[in-house]
């Protein structure tokens, strides 16, 4: 990355959404508690290659490569996975509508 | 700087003033809802509360450019702890009050004939604990590519314009180290307070591409 | 009297922390940082030996030669001791 040819800085800045400190904090919690680690997000988002760079948000690349952490670790299966999210897209079809099956008011961080 | 949950605010600008992006109404992206069900998966099992996500979540929204401020500005008007910051951050960052948890900080001085520039060319590595989230443009491609190979281009672009007799540092945090730049007290700001001087140091000053405001 | 050393200019794919751009390139030892865990093993969840670290400065005129925008600027980076070569 550093010294290959780029274009100026883009400097228009937003605010994050909350899905993306969602996936911040579950970065920094399983890293304390020992489920993956920084090093594997690296590692993950490394091996996703440039393309995922320009397909993909910056937190996007960073829930797949939880995500694909959390699966080499057996934390949870991939029928587990695939059959929540089949289930979360039925609930319908904003993230307002699917973001809360658990918590305990359903509130906005549950 | 107090504010809302997010959550509860729709409209165009969020308190600090930016775009806000109002994702709850717009179509639930893949990735979303992997986020969702990957966040899920964690509580079902017993690894993750509810009540921990959302704690960190305040807890890294209560961390901001302010802090780092503090901290600048105490080294400008403390040359004690100015001195004990450079060689021990993460001490001196205690000693102050500030919680930065396992940071590794290292402070780099800017002075007359030497300005600092901090990139993690590898990814996107920033001192999150004593500064909040990166600016999204430190995390682009073209800010971590060029930084290292035509910083002072950059630097332009940024408004900072470095003359040659002042020699550039690039600090690319590869590894365990993260920066902050202590920038050079602006004239004029004999006299005054740390908090009015804090006040003056911004976010971009700390991270080497721009320069404290003057009074 | 500040250390000289070169970056190993091996290229294996991987998690490697010492970037592309400094491979191959001499620089001073800046300070020494401690020693911590290998990130290429924790990386791919072995367990990781701890490694010294170490702040290399390097030059610009030393990294990039005639492209270099000004070359008595610098770049310190954060090298593992294991990518480093004594000169």
């Amino acid at each position: 990355m550093g010294g290959q040819a780029a274009g100026p800085v883009p400097r228009d800045e937003h605010d994050h959404a909350l899905w993306e400190k969602r996936i911040d904090a579950l970065l920094v919690l399983c890293g304390e508690k020992g489920l993956m680690s920084v090093h594997g997000l690296r590692r993950a988002l490394e091996d996703m290659g440039e393309d995922a760079f320009e397909s993909m948000s910056y937190y996007e690349r960073w829930i797949a490569a939880v995500n694909q952490n959390l699966v080499e670790a057996g934390t949870y299966s991939l029928q587990e996975l695939g059959t929540k999210m089949d289930e979360i897209a039925r609930r319908g079809p904003t993230y307002g509508e699917a973001q809360s099956g658990v918590g305990p008011t359903g509130g906005p961080h549950g | 700087m107090p504010h809302d949950h997010p959550s509860h605010s729709h409209d165009g600008t969020s308190p600090s003033g930016h775009p806000y992006r109002a994702d709850n109404d717009t179509p639930l992206t893949y990735w979303q809802r992997m986020e969702i069900a990957v966040r899920e998966l964690l509580v079902e099992k017993g690894l993750l509360t509810p009540e921990e996500i959302a704690r960190q979540i305040d807890a890294m929204d209560a961390r901001s450019p302010a802090r780092g401020a503090a901290v600048v500005a105490r080294a400008w008007t403390d040359p004690g702890f100015k001195a004990r910051l450079l060689k021990d951050a993460p001490a001196a960052c205690r000693e102050a009050g500030v919680d930065i948890g396992p940071l590794n900080l290292m402070v780099v001085e800017n002075t007359p004939h030497e300005h600092n520039l901090v990139v993690c060319t590898l990814c996107s590595c920033y001192p999150r604990d004593l500064l909040g989230l990166p600016p999204d443009w430190y995390k682009t491609r073209a800010y971590r590519s060029r930084a290292v190979i035509e910083p002072r281009a950059v630097l332009r672009e940024f408004g900072v314009d470095l003359p040659e007799s002042v020699q550039l540092r690039v600090h690319d945090s590869t590894a365990d180290m993260r920066y902050i730049v202590l920038p050079a007290r602006p004239e004029g700001t004999d006299g005054m307070t740390a908090d009015a001087l804090a006040a003056l140091v911004t976010r971009d000053a700390m991270i080497g591409t721009g320069l404290p405001h003057r009074p | 009297m500040a250390e000289h050393v070169r970056v190993k200019p091996l290229m294996p794919p991987g998690h490697v922390r010492t970037p592309a751009y400094l491979r191959g390139k001499t620089g001073v030892i800046e300070r020494a940082l401690g020693a911590f865990p290998n990130p290429e093993q924790r990386a791919y969840r072995l367990e990781a030996e701890d490694q010294p670290l170490y702040r290399v400065r390097f030059t610009m005129a030393e990294i990039w030669g005639d492209a270099a925008e000004t070359p008595t600027d610098t770049v310190d980076a954060e090298i593992y001791g294991h990518w480093l070569e004594r000169l």
